[in-house]
């Protein structure tokens, strides 16, 4: 038997629609196979994955927490996928935003105010910024490849923040453990609720962050511009876009919310800089960017998910005892189902085997 | 055995899985299909090679665990991007992400066990000689079939009918496909060659560079591979020289902090990646030359009609 895709004359509203969910669907049923494997009762397994963490107050909180950088990242980086601009150091330029917006709390404590906030928060984001433009520039200036370049920079981000907390920032005070001292209250992004748990401001950024992409996406010249660009850079180039200018664009604005999710994650969840802020945010971004198919709004119910994924994973840990790690491999899995469905968009699928091939010659 | 001898002994088990990647790699966009997924392919051959071989004792069964844990795994890789016709660049994000997360599990149980490292092969008298000796006749199995693959890579995509025909796939597969080339297959079996490359390189990883498991223990090795294809404009032997240029440069700086010669050793674990985003820098910038080089059907989908 063979697979043959046929091209639909014109795309699928329907699929286009129904893709992300159909790919959830195998997920799960991936995930029960893999539950099966490892010798677990698939049906509980996938309660305690998916539906245990929903069932307490606290642990919304804990969704908000997690699914804030991951809607803030992936909003930025819908611009830059939609625009073909493959940035996919969102982690390194999240680490940088989380440096330099911890620069008034930590080298300048006495600064306290109702100031502070927004100055780190601009700094944050003026730090992941900064860090986007040396791909995005690299790109527009050199025609190097934007993938390696960015992706080189994580590494780079990665081993900076360690010297960083390690070296000059540490905390004289903290028995040289790895940190830097604990941030002062004018410093700490308020929580939403203050009594029920722990989920921050940043959620609010993220979604605010998500409608005002949206719209520009939808509803600006600019928005039009990443389109066209993105799709045909020829076609852009003949209604006169420029296709450098935007690759900055692209980078800037998906920079800035990286660091902007750095700073509101150091600032409202950890409270002080460590060796290592975000377990792989920058990178699960990508797949929240794709399941909600690279449209802001999507994007804030695919953040949400893939926030579920990694409670469900500690959740699976304490009750199930399978490792928290089998979260990354659902991540993982999700991505590829996506990708998958989407092609459903664009062809249909048709199964030949030897006998329908046959009859199909001899008509 | 002298000090300079030792460095270069070094500088070769570092460049050795950088060049068995690469020219994996080189010959997966040679057939015009760019998988991002080099790094999830490694680390997963990092894996199976480090369990096989724990659990069998035989770091041999280990490195054909992990080459056929590549091969295995890059299918995944060419399911979506060559039969479903997938974009490329996320589908081998996708794979590397997997790929990086599989591995952590599958190795959790691993970490802190001692590895089995695959034994060097010496061979009488010439292994003796001064300087070279342990260099060319005493080093471990994996740098000899590094070395072998970049002839045979070379043989086989300049000098056979089938390289020609790969050739032809990546640099235009419309006209290949009316001169009656089965495109997809030939792109599969590149992509499984690459596959299988990427998981050989993982083991000589976690058989012989440092034998353990560690996890993410490629550390960016696949993606530094994707650029010394690009570094190396899709030619064989440049990968060689790239992969010990790397080599070097990473060798180089792990003895400068051992000399402690007061720059933080953060700066200098990352020279390695700056270097990668300089020396791509430095090749780009020709957009002539790059041009000219690069595979012209590289990452773009085909669907044959029929």
């Amino acid at each position: 038997m063979r697979v043959e895709l046929v091209k639909r004359p014109q795309h699928s509203a329907l699929f286009s629609a129904l893709s992300p969910f159909i790919a959830l669907f195998l997920t799960l049923i991936a995930g029960a196979i893999l539950f099966s494997i490892l010798g677990k009762n698939p049906v509980s397994a996938l309660y305690y994955y998916f539906v245990e963490p929903l069932t307490e107050v606290w642990s919304w909180h804990e969704l908000l927490v997690k699914a804030a950088p991951l809607i803030l990242i992936a909003v930025g980086l819908s611009v830059c996928f939609l625009s073909n601009n493959w940035n996919i150091g969102a982690e390194g330029q999240l680490i940088m935003g989380g440096i330099a917006g911890s620069i008034l709390p930590v080298v300048f404590p006495d600064f306290q105010g109702w100031y502070v906030l927004p100055v780190m928060l601009l700094l944050g984001m003026a730090g992941g910024m900064a860090y986007a433009t040396i791909p995005a520039f690299l790109k527009v200036r050199f025609n190097t490849n934007e993938i390696l370049t960015s992706l080189m920079l994580v590494y780079v981000a990665q081993l900076f923040l360690d010297w960083i907390v390690r070296g000059p920032w540490r905390n004289p005070q903290g028995f040289n453990f790895p940190e830097t001292v604990q941030f002062n209250d004018s410093a700490i992004l308020p929580a939403i609720w203050a009594d029920s748990g722990r989920a921050h401001w940043g959620f609010i950024l993220a979604v605010v962050a998500a409608l005002l992409v949206w719209f520009m996406l939808s509803r600006t010249l600019s928005g039009f511009e990443v389109k066209v660009l993105g799709r045909s850079a020829r076609a852009g180039r003949f209604a006169g876009f420029s296709a450098g200018r935007l690759t900055f664009f692209a980078f800037l604005v998906s920079g800035a919310l990286a660091g902007l999710a750095g700073i509101a994650e150091v600032s409202g969840a950890v409270g002080q800089l460590r060796t290592s802020i975000s377990p792989g945010y920058g990178f699960t971004a990508i797949i929240v960017a794709f399941l909600g198919r690279l449209n802001p709004l999507g994007i804030v119910a695919a953040g949400l998910v893939l926030a579920l994924s990694y409670l469900g994973g500690e959740a699976a840990q304490v009750s199930l005892g399978i490792s928290e790690k089998s979260a990354r491999i659902f991540q993982g899995i999700i991505l590829f189902f996506v990708l998958a469905s989407d092609t459903l968009i664009y062809y249909r699928i048709r199964f030949v085997t030897r006998h329908s091939d046959a009859a199909a010659k001899g008509a | 055995m002298g000090m300079f001898e030792a460095i270069l002994l070094t500088v070769a088990t570092a460049a050795t899985p950088l060049l068995i990647a690469a020219m994996g790699e080189l010959v997966v966009e040679r057939s015009g299909v760019l998988n991002l997924g080099v790094e999830g392919m490694m680390i997963m051959g990092a894996v199976a090679g480090f369990g096989v071989a724990q659990m069998t004792g035989s770091a041999w069964l280990g490195m054909l665990a992990a080459i056929l844990a590549g091969a295995a795994f890059s299918l995944l890789f060419g399911f979506l991007t060559l039969t479903l016709v997938t974009n490329q660049v996320a589908t081998g994000l996708a794979l590397t992400l997997l790929g990086l997360g599989a591995s952590a599990m599958i190795g959790e149980s691993f970490v802190g066990l001692p590895g089995v490292r695959m034994q060097s092969l010496n061979i009488p008298f010439l292994s003796d000689l001064p300087v070279v000796g342990k260099l060319l006749f005493g080093q471990d199995p994996i740098f000899y079939i590094s070395i072998l693959l970049t002839i045979g890579v070379t043989w086989f995509l300049f000098r056979t009918r089938a390289g020609l025909t790969l050739r032809a796939v990546g640099d235009n597969h419309t006209s290949a496909h009316a001169l009656g080339v089965r495109v997809v297959r030939v792109r599969y079996l590149a992509v499984m060659f690459g596959g299988a490359c990427a998981g050989l390189a993982g083991a000589q990883l976690s058989l012989v560079y440092v034998p353990q498991w560690v996890e993410n223990m490629t550390s960016g090795r696949g993606w530094i591979a994707l650029a010394l294809v690009v570094f190396a404009s899709w030619r064989p032997w440049r990968i060689l020289a790239g992969a010990y240029l790397f080599g070097a440069v990473t060798i180089g700086q792990l003895h400068a902090q051992a000399l402690g010669i007061g720059i933080p050793s953060q700066f200098m674990s990352s020279l390695p990646y700056l270097a990668t985003i300089i020396v791509l820098v430095l090749i780009s910038r020709n957009k002539r030359l790059t041009l000219m080089n690069t595979p012209t059907s590289l990452g773009k989908p085909f669907v044959p009609d029929r």
